[in-house]
């Protein structure tokens, strides 16, 4: 990269991540503080796209493109699509509810306590593995080799999952 | 590595920038110019000249969730093709076969949705 020549690359990498991470924070708050649910999913796609910035930072390029792919291309349109669907949760006149906090709030800090510990006590050792160049080829090998039994048998997760929605929705339709 | 991305960042620094320009300019502009008169004309979603019909947040129908679960499950099988597109000539007639196990079983939902109906829009 000519135009950054001068520059140490670790610190730009830094105040990337510094960037990537601070925009999922802020939209991920935006996502459980936002009065309209309808924005919060908006912010949940932003907090999608910001995390796939983070697997570029990671060299992790193939898990990005799917990041960007399934979870902003895709599940974001269903989460959208689910919202609208809902009865009434479009309606302005509804406000959201907090009839569930206190649950919500047992099952954070439990969850909270969970994480901590974890970043807290566990060892973060440096892999001793050499770092692969070539992803793709390396992964769509080990797909249709090591790992061929698994490939199909997610197929057959797709097409249970795509049965489900079928037999799910004709049923809501009274069909 | 993360630099050949540098672009795309660019790109979105770009691309949100002009959003938020455009938004702020159209902002400033209304706030310089223009006399500000409640009218309930001007509070009417605009439909491209027309008077809307009925309220714009009412419910929408179940078939689109039904479609949208549709794309997402084929978008996964893509993102399973992809990788096997890369190493399709390594890996011969062996991965031919494996792919056409795992895109015949799709397909044979494919075909069920097909024949249920679901396709078609009421």
């Amino acid at each position: 990269m000519p135009p950054f020549e001068n520059l140490p690359t670790d610190l730009v990498l830094q105040g990337i991540f510094l960037l990537v991470a601070g925009l999922i924070v802020v939209a991920a708050v935006a996502v459980v503080t936002l009065r309209n649910i309808f924005h919060s999913a908006l912010a949940l796609i932003l907090c999608f796209s910001a995390v796939a910035g983070l697997y570029i930072l990671l060299e992790a390029p193939f898990v990005a493109a799917v990041q960007v792919l399934i979870y902003v291309g895709a599940i974001s349109v269903l989460i959208l699509f689910a919202v609208m669907l809902t009865e009434r949760v479009m309606d302005p006149k509804m406000g959201a509810r907090n009839e569930q906090w206190w649950l919500g709030l047992l099952l954070t800090a439990i969850a909270a306590t969970g994480l901590g510990a974890i970043v807290g006590f566990a060892p973060w050792p440096l892999s001793k593995a050499p770092i692969i160049n070539d992803q793709i080829t390396a992964l769509g090998k080990e797909f249709l080799t090591t790992y061929v039994l698994p490939f199909e048998v997610a197929s057959l997760l797709l097409l249970m999952a795509l049965l489900g929605a079928i037999i799910i929705a004709r049923e809501k339709e009274g069909g | 590595m993360p630099e050949d991305y540098l672009p795309i960042l660019i790109y979105f620094l770009i691309a949100v920038g002009f959003a938020l320009a455009g938004i702020a300019t159209s902002h400033l502009l209304s706030f310089l110019f223009v006399r500000r008169r409640a009218a309930k004309d001007k509070l009417i979603p605009y439909e491209s000249g027309m008077l809307p019909q009925g309220p714009a947040r009412r419910r929408f129908h179940v078939q689109f969730y039904l479609v949208a679960v549709l794309f997402i499950l084929f978008d996964i099988e893509i993102v399973f093709l992809f990788p096997w597109a890369v190493v399709f000539r390594e890996l011969q007639i062996l991965g031919l076969i494996e792919m056409g196990l795992f895109i015949l079983v799709l397909f044979l939902g494919l075909i069920y949705v097909w024949k249920k109906g679901a396709l078609e829009w009421e």
